[in-house]
């Protein structure tokens, strides 16, 4: 889509920086047509600018977007996310191609519908953070690659963070968001559907946001001081406005002969670009005329160098825990080295330590085997034992019972013996007693009887 | 012989209504016994012969409630930062909330819901009120919001636990105090596109315990075709998700309510802005918010419907907020808690002791 606005610019910046006029430069040696060079190549080229705008539905932000770019990139054809119901959090970018005074930007917007409108909303921010990094990582690949002849930079440039004007602080929610992305890309807080509040509120709100933001420790998207001392007062005075309270229309109305863009109440008009009702002009001029190359850059030189060097010490330490290194980020190589050799110690000492170990354990093992085996013998030893007794026992029984057999059987044969000699002799008695009876009765002879 | 006229039986001549001296019955006039009154006969009762005076009762009634003052207790829910305290002073035009009441202004969110209620003693006219604010901080403004709602929900069955088991006391008191929740009122945040679905949750879990009244908080955010839109948008949500805000429908008596409040409910929620803060307009003091394009008067009805509010809640339907309560949900309630113990035991003094409640 063109624009033909009638003030804004990206192109009013380059032209107040590098326009010189034909006699300057006739005098000079043509270094100082340097610039003009420069600025021809990058218009030919075109700018990149991706923006990001996150905040619960109804906040405002597709007719904020709308009113900053002078575009309907959400108009009645095409509702914006936010028309649409969503369960969960969803990251869309919708792309527009810019063009105005011969400058061209490609802008993206990247919104997230659903964020913060469920009854849990843990974890919401976890979908941005996870785009956030694919799109980094997509540059850092693409910056790895042999090729580069182009190298699309799609990486998030800004995120406008949208609070609701509720008039007391910062939602927990809020907190939790802008802690966590604070140093993953450039965060702008912004008090949406400024026109709720009264002048007052709207001072004593800001004084209270900035004040949990600082106890938080969120660091927000800071304007750099430069040498030019005018620019420092403007700068200081944007510093003193933040964070900035916006109110976004594209609806013209007519007030007082003039025509503007505002917001038509039945007890007066909200103009948008009006310094004293809202500081929605502010925020534009911020974003697009003068701090736009440096969001950029500061996407570049810092959050996205913060990534890279994450990513890419996780990667080169095979083999140790992610986790671990992540504390090691700055360190020289020399350090690095001296890491690793520490760590080759520890492990030497680590593996003697297992060895030594394994060693005892074994050296019990076989202690326990030789006496288990002792014992065994041992056992058999005494069973030898016993058996032998045993049989011994046995023998002497037996020996026992012959010598008692003998002693019978020789009793028995004295006996025996005894009792022939007894025969014998009573038979020999006898003898005598009939020789001497015969002598007796000699006288007469017939008196004998046997 | 009939030179007397007899008397007539008739009734004295009736007189026509709309001399009546007696009609307005709210005068402060006692009506007089015995004058002469329409004999107005009502449908299908006989026609009096004279003045008896049963429309005194009113009056009657009228004197006792005055004497004892009733009580009222709205409870307000609805996420940080949309203008609770502020309208609810606004209502009651005096410093009713929490904030006013020795709290100071919290600067820290509660991590959970809590229940805090300020009770006032009002009196306009003669009449006492003795009105009790429920606050609910911390309602909505966690990062996990589930079950809210859940104190909430405790809180209004407590109170009607309470009522319980006064009534089945045998030794009752006369007047037993009432802190049942009569109406909640619940604050929808302009977004101008649709219902959250905490909102929805809410609404629909606790329409049947307790009058819900949803109201559009801080309007002075979106423009009047805005504001239409938005209005016809959650009513749509509302009925597709069978939520039944207050006045509800079945509760219509007759055609006559149901007109009335057809034409509420048509533009019901409310788009209120509530202020304290008085401002010059034309030469009149107002109650208004001062930007920096013009100051939105809160009483005027182009600029948002607080009017309409205050005449609803206040002016016309009151009682009627406290009779459904009483009358349906309280019973409800009641039903529930018979039925599912079988029948309660009449406690003796002072619920001392725990029967099979």
């Amino acid at each position: 889509m063109s624009v033909t606005a009638d003030r804004s610019s990206v192109d009013s910046c380059l032209t107040a920086v590098f326009s010189f006029t034909a006699e300057e430069l006739g005098g000079l040696r043509g270094l100082a047509n340097l610039p003009n060079q420069v600025y021809r190549k990058s218009v030919k080229r075109g700018f990149e600018f991706t923006l990001m705008v996150v905040g619960e539905s109804g906040l405002g932000k597709s007719t904020l977007i709308n009113s900053l770019f002078l575009t309907d990139l959400y108009s009645k054809d095409y509702p914006g996310p936010s028309q649409r119901i969503k369960k969960t959090v969803q990251v869309e970018q919708s792309k527009v191609l810019i063009k105005e005074g011969g400058v061209q930007l490609t802008l993206t917007i990247v919104d997230t519908p659903g964020f913060g409108d469920a009854v849990d909303n843990s974890n919401c921010w976890q979908p941005v953070i996870n785009y956030i990094d694919s799109k980094c990582e997509d540059f850092l690949n693409a910056e790895s690659r042999v090729n580069r002849r182009s190298m699309p930079d799609n990486r998030v440039h800004c995120c406008l963070y949208f609070i609701a004007p509720s008039g007391h602080g910062l939602k927990p929610l809020d907190i939790e968001f802008m802690k966590r992305l604070h140093d993953k890309v450039n965060v702008i807080p912004l008090i949406a559907k400024a026109d709720t509040l009264t002048p007052e509120e709207c001072q004593l709100f800001k004084k209270q946001i900035m004040k949990e933001i600082q106890e938080h420790k969120i660091k927000i998207y800071e304007f750099p001081d430069t040498e030019d001392d005018e620019d420092n007062k403007l700068i200081r005075k944007i510093k003193e406005k933040m964070p900035l309270a916006v109110v976004g229309s594209n609806v013209v109305i007519e007030v007082n002969g003039k025509k503007v863009r505002g917001r038509q109440y039945p007890w007066g008009v909200a103009e948008v670009e009006n310094g004293e009702h809202c500081d929605f002009t502010v925020l534009r001029n911020m974003l697009i005329r003068t701090h736009m190359q440096n969001l950029k850059d500061v996407t570049n030189n810092v959050h996205y160098e913060n990534y890279r060097s994450k990513k890419l010490a996780a990667v080169t330490c095979n083999g140790v825990d992610n986790s671990k290194v992540k504390g090691q980020l700055t360190k020289s190589p020399l350090a690095q080295m001296e890491e690793e050799r520490r760590e080759h110690v520890m492990k030497m000492k680590k593996m003697e330590a297992e060895m030594e170990q394994v060693f005892e354990m074994k050296v019990k093992e076989k202690k326990q085997k030789l006496k288990d085996s002792e014992a065994e013998l041992e056992r058999r030893h005494e069973q030898m034992k016993r058996n032998l007794e045993a049989q011994y026992k046995e023998l002497e029984e037996k020996r026992r019972v012959f010598e008692e057999e003998k002693i019978n059987w020789e009793a028995q044969q004295k006996i025996l013996e005894q009792q022939k000699l007894d025969a014998s002799k009573s038979v020999s008695q006898w003898l005598q007693r009939v020789f001497t009876c015969k002598f007796k009765f000699n006288f007469s002879p017939l008196t004998c009887c046997i | 012989m009939s030179d007397i006229v007899p008397p007539e039986v008739k009734p004295k001549p009736a007189i026509p209504a709309n001399t009546g001296p007696l009609v307005p019955p709210t005068s402060a006039i006692p009506v007089p016994v015995g004058s002469h009154s329409t004999a107005q006969s009502a449908s299908g009762g006989s026609t009096l012969l004279g003045y008896i005076g049963i429309d005194t009762i009113i009056e009657q009634m009228r004197k006792k409630t005055m004497k004892a003052g009733f009580d009222f207790n709205i409870m307000v829910v609805g996420h940080s930062g949309l203008g609770k305290s502020t309208l609810l002073n606004t209502l009651f035009k005096s410093q009713v909330s929490r904030r006013n009441a020795g709290w100071p202004r919290d600067e820290k969110i509660p991590k959970t819901v809590e229940i805090k209620s300020v009770s006032h003693v009002i009196e306009e006219g003669g009449v006492k009120m003795k009105l009790t604010v429920v606050d609910t901080p911390g309602f909505g403004d966690q990062i996990n919001n589930d079950n809210c709602w859940e104190p909430i929900s405790k809180y209004i069955n407590e109170q009607f636990e309470k009522f319980l088991k006064e009534e089945v006391n045998i030794t009752r008191k006369k007047r037993i105090p009432d802190t049942r929740v009569h109406c909640c009122i619940y604050f929808i945040p302009p977004t101008g596109h649709s219902l959250r679905q905490l909102d929805i949750e809410f609404m629909k879990r606790l329409s049947h315990s307790v009058n819900i009244i949803p109201v559009i908080a801080k309007a002075d955010t979106m423009t009047i075709e805005e504001r239409q839109e938005f209005k016809q948008r959650v009513r749509k949500e509302l009925e597709t998700s069978g939520v039944e805000f207050y006045p509800q429908k079945e509760f219509d008596d007759d055609m006559e309510d149901k007109s009335d409040n057809d034409k509420i409910r048509e533009t019901m929620p409310f788009a209120v802005v509530g202020s304290d803060k008085e401002y010059q307009v034309n030469g009149k003091r107002v109650l208004g918010r001062k930007t920096a394009w013009g100051i939105v008067e809160v009483e005027n009805s182009n600029h948002c419907e607080f009017a309409k509010l205050r005449d609803f809640l206040i002016r016309s339907h009151l009682q009627d907020l406290k009779e459904v309560t009483h009358n349906i949900h309280y019973e409800t309630y009641r039903a529930k808690r018979l039925n599912e113990n079988g029948g309660l035991h009449p406690i003796s003094s002072n619920g001392t002791q725990e029967s099979n409640l």
